[in-house]
């Protein structure tokens, strides 16, 4: 009877033996077959540049719609910016060439009209690319990458800097490319100067990202990319038309002009002028820079509070 | 950093105490507790809007439960969300993958979201392209690739950031048989040679069927019934037997009623139909019973309970009508759209 105990006592320890080596042995297997899991980044950036290469990628790698994003404004440039000929207007009023640079200057800040439109579509430019920075948080949020994302422990924050950042590169290279293009068709280089470029490019940076915070923020919630296009096209146009990048604010309305001085894009139009062509300005250039500054920072504090809030139900 | 685990005392991977998620006046989960094992895996079988991904989305945490507690790999969903992401691996129902990226950027893009530098990160995307067998098509755009090839990409994402438990929403919704089989063996290969957790949604139920050690199966947001396929087939009525004797003998059904494992007898002509627990130990016994009366069996032939049966019995069946969400829909008829393409 006792040997017969301890016979199967020692077959049990056996098997136990057994048992632990092959699991021992499926553990190495695993390891063959998989390496060993690396530590995970802890940082709050991780991912951020990944998520904007993304979408800036689906741009680069594909030149035909950097191409076709750049017909407007130089249609714009071209076309409209040719043919309103505001200097021809006053050339015919027998006023003298001193005269006549005196009433130009008055309206425009700068004896041509030509240039004075051209830092408009800077502007124009930097608009119409932010505003449809929503759009890829709708296909996103559509197609179940919203999902996937946020499924990670990425910050939530990142998924909205990174539809900013990209939005803001896109319009930074657009605006070089219209601003080289605004020279070939003669706009005014008199004043350019290094550190004026450099300015205007900062200007062009800080509208970027509020515009660009602006329009995702709206987006953040939608799953339907008709209620988002309306929403641009509702924000898009009174933005241009009521600021002072078409027109000087001098001609407007007494009504309109109270609306173009709220308006953030003339702020930026008018310290662009200021840097870029010596333009007399609405405004100082410290307050326009203020204005441009305070509104970046408002609006993408306010993307970023409302991604913890908004993307996950 | 603040590491707030959770020890269990048992070997429960996930658990759910009275989980709850109200849309409106909707209530899309209603007030579910549930357990799962480590190793096991888990399927969530209901029909269409039944709240099996909104129960996913919430320990995914995707979703806020309106109430509810649940710790996932030893993290609450409401204090460590972020721990519960690093941990788990999460495979959606869509089709997520970037069109315009190749596969293996698709898979390092999902690296770079949960942090891994991308040493590691290279080398561990090539070794779960093996495992889905993309190896050839690493480099090519997603968009020049097929459903299954799809399905197989979003699986190797999902398990990029080496989880101890994968979420599977819908695995082969709309998939041929020949990736819908290829994908049951991943799931497989996962359970037994990575020894990892799967808590898989599905609607088909010859794949919970053959994939599932438990099913909880879930219906207007509740929890029915848990338990092993067997058990369910088991708790409709067990097996039916159905047994030709020779005509004009003499009806013995309270003889054969007398066996243990019968639960019901019923006699028609020269056939008898009789329900048992396990057809399979029983209809021996029967055999004999009727052979020592003298009596000659002509036929027998033995029918297990499907989980459909189970299935049907636990939800009804009612076609199903119901407004469920849009967005949810328009997902699931793309993802079959592009599963076909």
């Amino acid at each position: 009877m006792d040997e017969t105990s301890t016979d199967t006592k020692i077959a049990t320890s056996k098997d136990l033996e057994n048992q632990t080596k092959t699991a021992e042995q499926t553990l190495a297997e695993e390891e063959q077959r998989f390496r060993a899991a690396p530590k995970l980044s802890r940082s709050p950036f991780h991912g951020l540049w990944a998520l904007t290469n993304r979408d800036l990628r689906k741009w680069y790698t594909n030149p035909i719609q950097l191409f076709v994003s750049l017909i407007q404004p130089i249609i714009w440039l071209g076309l409209f910016g040719k043919a309103l000929n505001f200097g021809s207007f006053i050339a015919g009023s027998g006023a003298s060439v001193a005269q006549q640079d005196i009433i130009l200057k008055n309206f425009f800040g700068t004896t041509s009209y030509f240039s004075f439109l051209s830092c408009g579509m800077l502007a124009f430019i930097v608009l119409f690319t932010s505003a449809f920075s929503g759009m890829s948080v709708v296909f996103d949020r559509r197609f179940g990458f919203l999902n996937k994302a946020l499924s990670t422990p990425v910050a939530r924050g990142s998924i909205v800097m990174a539809k900013i950042l990209n939005s803001v590169g896109r319009s930074l290279i657009q605006a070089a490319i219209v601003l080289v293009i605004a020279v070939a068709l003669g706009m005014d280089t008199s004043h350019f100067t290094i550190l004026g470029i450099a300015g205007a490019f900062l200007i062009i940076f800080l509208m970027a990202v509020g515009l660009s915070a602006l329009f995702t923020v709206l987006a953040l919630r939608s799953a339907d990319w008709q209620t988002q296009m309306a929403i641009i096209n509702l924000l898009n146009l009174p933005l241009l038309f009521a600021s002072n990048a078409l027109f000087p604010v001098k001609i407007m309305p007494a009504w309109l002009q109270d609306v173009v001085k709220v308006n953030p894009v003339s702020y930026a139009v008018d310290g662009i002028r200021q840097v870029l062509i010596g333009a007399i300005g609405m405004n100082s250039l410290w307050l326009d820079f203020a204005v441009v500054i305070g509104f970046a920072v408002i609006l993408s504090a306010i993307g970023i509070v409302l991604s913890w809030r908004l993307l996950s139900k | 950093m603040s590491t707030n685990k959770i020890e269990t005392s048992t070997s429960n991977i996930i658990t759910v105490e009275n989980l709850s998620k109200t849309f409106g006046s909707l209530k899309a989960v209603d007030n579910v507790s549930f357990n799962i094992k480590e190793g096991e895996i888990f399927g969530f079988l209901g029909p269409n809007g039944a709240g099996k991904t909104t129960t996913i989305n919430m320990l995914t945490t995707l979703l806020k439960p309106t109430s509810g507690k649940a710790v996932v790999c030893g993290f609450s969903i409401f204090k460590d969300p972020n721990e519960v992401r690093r941990s788990v691996g999460v495979v959606p129902q869509e089709y997520t993958a970037d069109e315009d990226m190749t596969g293996i950027n698709n898979i390092l893009l999902c690296a770079d979201l949960y942090g891994m530098p991308r040493k590691d990160s290279k080398a561990h995307a090539k070794e779960l392209l093996q495992l889905v067998e993309l190896e050839d098509a690493a480099n090519r755009k997603v968009s020049t690739y097929s459903g299954g090839m799809r399905r197989r990409l979003e699986l190797a994402c999902g398990l990029i950031n080496y989880p101890k438990l994968l979420f599977l929403d819908e695995p082969t919704l709309g998939l041929d048989v020949q990736t819908r089989t290829a994908v049951w063996k991943y799931i497989k290969t996962l359970k037994e040679e990575f020894r990892m957790t799967l808590f898989l949604t599905t609607h088909y139920l010859e794949e919970a069927d053959s994939l599932c050690d438990r099913i909880g199966i879930i219906d207007h947001g509740h929890l029915v019934k848990i338990g092993s396929p067997e058990e369910l087939k088991e708790s409709v009525g067990g097996d039916v037997m159905v047994v030709d004797v020779k005509e004009n003998e003499p009806d013995i059904s309270s003889d054969i009623a007398m066996i243990q494992l019968v639960k019901g007898v019923k006699k028609q002509d020269n056939v008898y139909r009789i329900k048992a627990n396990d057809g399979e130990e029983a209809a021996p016994q029967i055999i004999d019973l009727i052979r020592s009366k003298g009596m000659h069996v002509t036929r027998i032939s033995l029918t297990k309970p499907t989980l459909d049966e189970a299935y049907l019995e636990l939800t009804g069946r009612n076609l199903r009508e119901e407004e469920v969400d849009k967005l949810q829909m328009f997902r699931q008829r793309a993802t079959m759209r592009r599963a076909r393409s």
